[in-house]
């Protein structure tokens, strides 16, 4: 399953790399990892989103919690929680595609950000489906890059990842 | 105090009351070994090669339960002193150790002697540290001891560059009393409710077991364990890790459980409807094949880092937090409750539990011509009175120390359980041998270990440790060729040494004794004689059968049910029991 661990962690060099080096050490796969700091500057914050079974996600928070520069973390799929990620697409735009390809940025709320007389770059936030779902819309010939931030999610309600 | 970096840091280990490190100098600690060479409370041990740095301070922290201490310099002496970093770390042994590091502004360009040691280390340290400021060596040093000495105790790697000792930046000086880290919070006692909920099902038990390891050393619940033990008449085992946690002459201990364990322990632990694993982490070397583990069985499981909880084997009730304190919270509840252990279904079970043991699985041909290691060893354990510190490398010799050395006090018996190093013994040794210099402390090893880390005999000398070295020389990496007996039909690829150096004349060339053994009849006298010379390191090179096999052993696939065991003595075959 699907997990999305959220990370407060010290703002330390070296910090990122304890994270990513137990996943490899420990044989955990991380699907995708966003960072940077809190608004205390000592603080960083973390979205790693991993699958596993419940043993396996289980051991990743443990091991994780074990980390001395991870100060505190929530599993975000545990409870109601919204998450969002950034993309900007790149897109051959000439002809008919021009109006084409706007009105599909338009339907996906998405912004076009950056225009040349035979492209365009399409901003996007959203869920990772509707990112997906935006890709899969376009000609994939059309597509020169796409960028994606990867997931960062925050969970609902009063509670809160803080000190 | 106003100090340099250099001072700060001999300063800082003084002050946090370190009695010796274990080092070996270079171009990026030199001003360390400068302030050294300035002072006389800190006694600095020149090993031959780090690594022997490494496995000293471990063999030191091991016997005190203190921090061992190393200094190495950057580069080579930084990845020689790893495999002695993994091997503290497999072990939960905590170390201190401060590894010189190329000057800050030439961090990153391939300097001379440069390696990336933090990086390196990352994965085999409980966690590390790279000192960029003068102001921060105390500080961090203060840290670095919290953090390897609490909660699962663990390695720390502190590095610094060169240019943060030198003798030319002065600052002021203050060591920290005591230190907190936001993030690093051990937990102490355990959850009440599981602790009651234990003790229960505990109380409740039909055919249980106790099997504790290595964590009940390192949290100091020797005593703790003991009480607990006898309170409950129940059978203990211990893992390797942890032999001589309870007495192994106690009549409910009934041996080690796992690969080499006693069949005894083994099917107990098959058998059992409730284990209690105490300081335990449920290694591969003890559970053998994980679906065939206890099937019959509830567990309990106390360990203070909850990562080591349902990692490999799904417990019941989990107890996190330190061992001591649990086990007296849970003596209490066990003293305040109106249940008593079921004296009827503990009767039964201490029967089956006396026909097990009636297989006498560690029999062995004690009519042989040879000399049988097993022997060398009983004779050792009668010839110390048991009261030895053991050491020991890995391999045959080390499953037959652990066998036939019959440990009753917690620290006495010192080898590397989980990384199973190579070469660890006799450096290992001679830290034991500093902090207890008027204990015996004898290294088990064997012709391959010992060749590891033989440089070590040189610093012997030097420090005047003489321990003694109990070589079972089979002139095989006896491990390897019982694998390749029973697992490759008897294919010794390259596990037979064509040339083995002369160790007699090895050690004296050291400066030390020498002794050869090739007969039964001379074991007994030469260990007497090598005890009896107590200012001298003393190697006994025993000529052992070369034949001769670790058993029972549960082989890889296998459950605990599954052990081979010795046939009549003096056959070559063997049958399975089950």
């Amino acid at each position: 399953m699907r997990h999305i661990i959220s990370i407060l962690m010290e703002n330390e060099s070296g910090a990122l790399s304890r994270v990513a080096g137990l996943f490899s050490a420990r044989g955990y796969n991380i699907e995708s990892l966003t960072v940077a700091p809190t608004q205390d500057p000592s603080l960083s914050r973390m979205t790693l989103v991993t699958r596993g079974s419940e043993e396996i996600i289980e051991q990743i928070t443990k091991q994780l919690n074990k980390l001395i520069d991870v100060v505190k973390l929530i599993d975000l799929a545990e409870s109601s929680h919204i998450e969002r990620e950034l993309m900007m697409v790149k897109i051959k735009a000439t002809g008919a595609m021009r109006d084409e390809i706007r009105s599909m940025a338009g339907i996906f709320r998405g912004k076009i950000i950056d225009v040349t007389p035979t492209t365009y770059i399409v901003e996007m936030t959203g869920t990772s489906e509707k990112l997906d779902a935006f890709l899969a819309a376009i000609e994939p010939d059309s597509i020169i890059e796409a960028v994606r931030s990867g997931p960062t999610g925050i969970s609902r309600g009063e509670k809160g990842l803080h000190l | 105090m106003e100090l340099n970096g250099a001072q700060i840091l001999v300063q800082s280990l003084i002050d946090e009351g370190v009695e010796y490190i274990f080092g070996y100098p270079g171009g990026a600690v030199l001003h360390l070994y400068d302030a050294l060479f300035q002072q006389d409370e800190l006694k600095h041990i020149l090993v031959r090669h780090e690594q022997g740095a490494t496995h000293a301070a471990d063999g030191y922290a091991r016997a005190t339960g203190k921090a061992g201490v190393v200094l190495v310099t950057s580069g080579p002496g930084a990845t020689n002193a790893v495999t002695g970093i993994a091997t503290a770390y497999m072990d939960s042994i905590p170390m201190v150790i401060i590894s010189g590091q190329v000057s800050l502004p030439v961090i990153g360009s391939d300097a001379f002697q440069e390696v990336d040691m933090v990086g390196i280390t990352r994965p085999c340290v409980k966690h590390n540290f790279l000192i960029k400021d003068v102001t921060k060596i105390a500080e961090t040093i203060k840290k670095a001891f919290y953090i390897a000495t609490t909660g699962r105790p663990g390695p720390v790697v502190v590095d610094i560059p060169k240019d943060i000792t030198a003798p030319n930046i002065i600052v002021p000086y203050k060591y920290p009393k005591k230190v907190s880290i936001r993030s690093y919070n051990p937990v102490l006692t355990g959850h009440k409710g599981q602790i009651k909920k234990a003790v229960d099902l505990l109380l409740s038990a039909q055919k249980p077991i106790i099997y504790s390891g290595g964590g009940v050393i390192l949290g100091e619940a020797s005593k703790e364990l003991i009480e607990f033990t006898h309170r409950l008449g129940y059978p203990i085992t211990n893992t390797l890790m942890g032999l001589g946690a309870f007495p192994a002459t106690d009549k409910q201990f009934i041996g080690m459980l796992g690969m080499h364990g006693t069949y005894e322990a083994n099917m107990a632990m098959h058998e059992s409807d409730v284990i209690i694993a105490i300081g335990a982490r449920f290694d591969d070397r003890v559970t053998g094949k994980l679906d065939l583990f206890c099937p019959y069985a509830k567990i309990i499981h106390i360990d203070v880092d909850p990562a080591s909880i349902s990692k490999t084997v799904k417990v019941d009730i989990p107890i996190v937090g330190e061992v001591k304190p649990v086990l007296e919270q849970m003596l209490e509840l066990i003293n305040e409750s109106k249940k008593k252990p079921d004296k009827k279904a503990l009767e039964l079970w201490w029967h089956q539990i006396g026909q097990w043991q009636a297989v006498n699985c560690l029999q062995y041909d004690s009519e042989s011509l040879l000399i049988k290691p097993q022997y060398v060893i009983e004779q050792l354990y009668e010839v110390t009175k048991g009261d030895a510190y053991i050491t020991s490398d890995v391999g045959q010799h080390q499953m037959w120390a652990a066998q036939y050395y019959h440990f009753d006090k917690p620290r006495r018996w010192i080898n590397s359980g989980g990384l199973g190093t190579m070469g660890f013994g006799l450096p290992a040794a001679i830290g034991v041998k500093l902090a207890f210099p008027e204990s015996d402390v004898a290294c088990i090893t064997g012709d391959a270990s010992i060749q590891m880390c033989i440089q070590e005999l040189s610093t012997a000398l030097q420090y005047k440790t003489p321990v003694k070295i109990i070589n079972l020389n089979n002139r095989y990496m006896g491990m390897v060729r019982q694998w390749q007996e029973f697992s490759y039909q008897s294919r010794y690829s390259h596990s037979y040494m064509d040339t083995i150096p002369e160790f007699v004349k090895l050690a004296e060339a050291y400066g030390h004794v020498g002794m050869r053994i090739d007969k039964p009849e001379e074991v007994r006298p030469a260990l007497e004689a090598a005890f009896a010379m107590k200012d001298r390191t003393v190697f006994l090179d025993v000529m052992t059968d070369i034949t001769e096999n670790v058993y029972p052993m549960i082989e890889a696939g296998k459950g605990h049910h599954e052990m081979k065991l010795r046939v009549a003595l003096g056959a070559s075959t063997d049958r399975e029991l089950a």
